[in-house]
């Protein structure tokens, strides 16, 4: 028994020497190594897998141009799979042991609260590319997706507008974690500054994968019936296929109940028939149907980047805005670190603040001086049958995100960040 | 837009129509005969970007008696409207074929043409204006359409096309909806007669959809004022409302019974090979939820394969799929059986740790042949969609097809046991293997033969599953917990138990769930089971006799 057990011990240490020792001594000096952290199986996988891809076609776009500093970067990929805790050992990995510059990664919220300590304690720097509610400022992190003024708020707006269908009455359903509690508490307070009632205003939330909305529907269905009515989606991973299935099968058209999404994309959809699901709207700060050169050539670039390494479904590869983010992150990333001369973390989270970068959403878009955001476009789209958006509404330009909300109680005095 | 089944109903729509008009029955045609014809300058901003000026164009096409401006409008809502390099307005007819819209001339897709884009606004837009057209098309499901779509305007000004409508129509299904139609202008009557008989009419429909308008004439405003002067009317829209109500109740108890059968059902489907393989023979298969996910995948590549070679028969792939996914989740089984397994009978932990490392194998097998991401498996079109009855409630084809699947597997399995030597083999086996063996019951090859027949059932509940929800990887390890509770709460060895079971956790989940929102209806159930383990540890349904050990 004791044998065994120190044989165990010593399989272990020299697995643990192989995985994470051994590279690092070879290649030390001539490279930066970049941490990508998303879940690449579980229920989030439908969502994260395609930003793992396009973090390392945007790596190897900037090898081939030289890399950063003279050095050419380094991914290293791992997988939390969809599993939170996880997700902080991951990174807990990544910055102890593999030592890497940066971290590009998470999609949900939970991710990102659980690896929060781990960068805070080892003074890692993390670049998180998609929407979420704010309430959150870390000097470790940037945020280069949207805070909700930078997209649940004009959605809502969209929908009492009367393009927007003049909806009276809304249903906020979401997965049952801090984003969608979060956002729809924002947009409860804001909903009421609008003069709507609490009886117009129905939560409802699910379990992570929740599979069986037969119930949800029918509730959506009758509550309906009591006025012009919206339903704000903060659904995340892959239940929405059997939402949006249940949806068409129930018969409930876009034009009675619009449906307004915040976290399906072009990709989400990619695994839904989306006839019956014409007209139903998504607000992003990018959408791949937008035309402008740097997005063509965005595209162009993916597509053929699925192709050349020949990724499951290449042939109706998609781009969507966490992806878009993801690509602009590493960017900014790489354009901070060129102007500190260092991968050093202070000194990079000092040079961020005011990077500009040509973005496929039509902007040159611009980091915030203080708040650690992007100064972003917004955009409503509906739903097409080839599974595209068309937008609908946008704004003029780029606006400043709004990390603490001022319809949350208790912010009043954050505003200036 | 791509295919061509539904271009097919479009224009055939279009044809009727022009069926109807041209052979000129004066009553359906709507006025405006002098009206100019349509030219390139009034449907011009229809291609443009500002809305009030598309809104102004799709009425003004509405108003118009001649099919060329229906053809549009058809068009438009169904996606085919092109806008073409010079700015001309194309209708496709049918890939990389078009006609120009205002002179129908044919032609050749030019391949810089874009579709013209619509909103949700402007498809209730077109809609409505299309309601007048579209009344009185030839055939009557049309026709009723756009009367149920009628019945939910409030524009007085349809009131005369309603009546026109009536005194040419002959189906009665149809005449009821233009009645209803008319009950709810009727409201806005001046006549309060005139408004209590059209509360009473709305009240008879059961229709939710009029509550709101009644119960504003029935109930005071904020400040005590009623928006309805007449108290007779008042008490006929206050009776319709309750009426509409307690019709509402019955729609809801219904609704909340067929969803709880429906979620039974899976449950069920996901348990029943979990029921042989765990259930008789006693085999901790923390695999199950794989094998499922095997069957799943079966589908998948069944749908693929179709595609590629049989794309005319797509509608029936599941078909096909169903043996397929048997007989490979059965091998899978079997194998499974003969080189794991068969070592670990009678010794339940190694069972289990050795079923949960094959599951992860399976899992990464199929990551790395098929990729991480899940894959689509579409409905074939028979199961799409659904049908509403009781005035509300909406049974959806793929629910009700694996209500039927449940039960003719449940069907498939009990004849299995109960009527074939193998299940009288299998029984014997689980009630004594000592004695079955002495006996001369060949047990190494009933026990691979009913392990392949449990995982074979997991594959058929997989070609189910992969009908409602996501095909991925991870698809088992979403069921196997339940899986698992249903089998223990039904009683092991019990096949009985857990068919009773799997309806029960499903019914009483979706009574709980309305009131306490999926999340705690999830965790009541789990602590339901918890007190009937502890009162029950044998599940509900004990084996009896001596085979307990």
């Amino acid at each position: 028994m004791k044998r065994r057990h120190a044989l165990k011990t010593i399989s272990a240490a020299t697995l643990l020497a192989l995985s994470g020792w051994m590279p690092s001594a070879f290649s030390a000096e001539d490279t930066i190594k970049v941490g990508i952290l998303h879940s690449l199986s579980g229920t989030m996988a439908i969502s994260e897998t395609s930003l793992k891809d396009v973090a390392l076609m945007t790596i190897d776009e900037i090898n081939a141009n030289g890399g950063v500093n003279g050095k050419k970067l380094e991914a290293v990929v791992v997988d939390p799979a969809s599993d939170w805790p996880m997700f902080a050992e991951r990174a807990r990995q990544l910055l102890a042991q593999e030592k890497v510059a940066v971290v590009f990664g998470c999609w949900t919220s939970v991710s990102r609260k659980s690896v929060l300590p781990v960068f805070k304690e080892l003074n890692g720097l993390l670049f998180y590319p998609v929407q979420y509610e704010g309430e959150e400022l870390e000097r470790n992190v940037f945020y280069t997706g949207a805070a909700p003024n930078q997209q649940a708020i004009p959605a809502v707006e969209y929908l009492m507008s009367e393009d927007g269908g003049g909806a009276k009455r809304f249903v906020l359903l979401g997965t049952d974690y801090v984003y969608p509690r979060t956002t729809n508490k924002i947009l409860r307070s804001f909903l009421h500054s609008k003069g709507v009632k609490d009886s117009d205003i129905e939560e409802v939330y699910t379990p992570f994968g929740h599979a069986d909305y037969q119930t949800i529907v029918a509730n959506i269905k009758r509550f309906s019936q009591g006025g012009r009515t919206a339903v704000i989606s903060t659904i995340n991973g892959d239940s929405n296929v059997p939402f949006y299935k249940e949806l068409g099968n129930a018969g409930l058209k876009a034009t009675d109940v619009p449906v307004v999404a915040f976290s399906v994309g072009e990709e989400e959809l990619r695994g839904v028939d989306t006839k019956p699901l014409v007209g139903h709207l998504a607000a992003w700060n990018y959408f791949q149907s937008i035309k402008n050169p740097v997005n063509a050539a965005f595209i162009d670039k993916w597509k053929a980047y699925a192709k050349a390494k020949n990724l499951p479904n290449a042939a109706t590869a998609v781009t969507n805005d966490p992806m878009e983010a993801t690509y602009v992150g590493i960017h900014m990333w790489k354009q901070a670190v060129e102007q500190a001369k260092t991968t050093d973390v202070d000194k990079v989270i000092d040079a961020m603040g005011g990077q500009t970068f040509a973005a496929p959403d039509g902007f040159t878009i611009q980091m915030d001086k203080t708040n650690h955001h992007l100064h972003k476009p917004v955009y409503i789209g509906e739903i097409q049958a080839d599974g595209q958006f068309n937008v609908v509404w946008k704004t003029k330009g780029p606006i400043r995100a709004q990390p603490w909300s001022p319809f949350i109680a208790g912010n009043e005095g954050k505003q200036g960040l | 837009m791509k295919n061509p089944a539904f271009f097919r109903v479009c224009s055939s729509i279009v044809l009727m129509l022009l069926l109807a008009l041209g052979a000129g029955v004066a009553a359906r045609a709507a006025p405006a005969a002098d009206a100019p014809a349509i030219d390139a300058a009034m449907l011009a901003p229809l291609a443009g970007s500002d809305t009030d000026a598309r809104l102004d164009t799709i009425s003004q096409l509405g108003m118009r008696a001649d099919p060329g401006a229906a053809r549009i409008l058809e068009a438009l809502s169904a996606g085919t409207l092109y806008v073409g390099p010079q700015e001309q307005l194309l209708i496709q007819t049918s890939p990389g074929q078009a006609i120009d819209a205002v002179n129908g001339q044919a032609m050749t897709m030019p391949a810089q043409a874009d579709t013209v884009m619509v909103n949700n606004r402007l498809r209730r837009a077109v809609q409505s204006a299309l309601a007048g057209s579209r009344l009185f098309a030839d055939d009557w499901r049309v026709r009723l359409t756009a009367a149920n779509n009628l019945s939910r305007s409030n524009d007085l000004a349809q009131l005369s096309l309603i009546e026109r409508a009536l005194q040419v129509e002959q189906r009665d299904e149809v005449r009821r909806a233009l009645e209803v139609a008319q009950a709810n202008l009727a409201l806005q009557s001046p006549q309060p007669d005139a408004r209590r008989a059209a509360a009473e009419a709305l009240g008879k429909t059961r229709n939710p959809a009029f509550r709101t308008a009644l119960a504003n004439l029935s109930q005071p405003a904020s400040d005590g004022t009623f928006a309805e002067s007449d108290e007779r009317v008042r008490e006929a829209a206050a009776r319709a409302v309750a009426a509409i109500d307690r019709h509402q109740q019955t729609v809801a108890w219904a609704g909340h019974l067929f969803y709880g059968l429906s979620l039974g059902s899976v449950l069920l489907l996901a348990a029943l090979g979990l029921a042989i393989t765990f259930g008789l023979m006693g085999v901790i298969n923390m695999a199950h939820g794989e094998l499922l996910m095997i069957g799943a995948y079966v589908t998948y590549v069944t749908q693929v394969l179709f595609r590629q070679w049989l794309p005319g028969w797509m509608d029936w792939y599941v078909l096909a799929a169903l043996p397929a996914a048997f007989f490979i989740t059965a091998m899978v089984g079997m194998v499974l059986e003969r080189t794991v397994i068969r070592w670990l009978y009678g010794r339940p932990l190694e069972t289990l740790l050795a079923t949960w490392g094959i599951s992860l194998i399976l899992m990464q097998g199929v990551r790395t042949l098929f990729g991480a991401q899940n894959v689509e498996v579409s409905n074939p079109s028979w199961m799409s969609g659904g049908v509403t009855v009781l005035g509300g409630l909406v049974l959806t084809y793929n629910r009700m097809a694996i209500i039927v699947f449940a039960v003719l597997v449940v069907a498939f399995v009990w004849l299995l046991l109960n009527h074939t030597r193998l299940g009288l083999f299998v029984r014997a086996i689980t009630q004594n293997r000592r004695m079955a063996d002495c006996v001369g019951v060949p047990t190494g090859r009933v026990d691979m033969l009913a392990f392949g027949l449990g995982a074979g059932i997991a594959g058929l509940a997989g070609v189910a599953l992969s009908q409602l929800g996501n095909v991925g990887p991870d698809l088992g390890r979403a069921y196997i917990v339940d899986s698992f509770m249903v089998v223990v709460l039904g009683g092991v060895g019990q096949l009985a138990g857990t068919v009773i079971a799997a309806f029960s956790l499903g019914t009483i989940n979706k009574f709980i769930e309305p009131y306490s929102g999926a999340v705690l209806a999830k965790i009541m159930i789990l602590v339901l089971i918890v007190l009937v383990v502890q009162k029950r540890p044998q599940g509900l349904f004990a084996p009896r006799g001596r085979s307990v050990e």
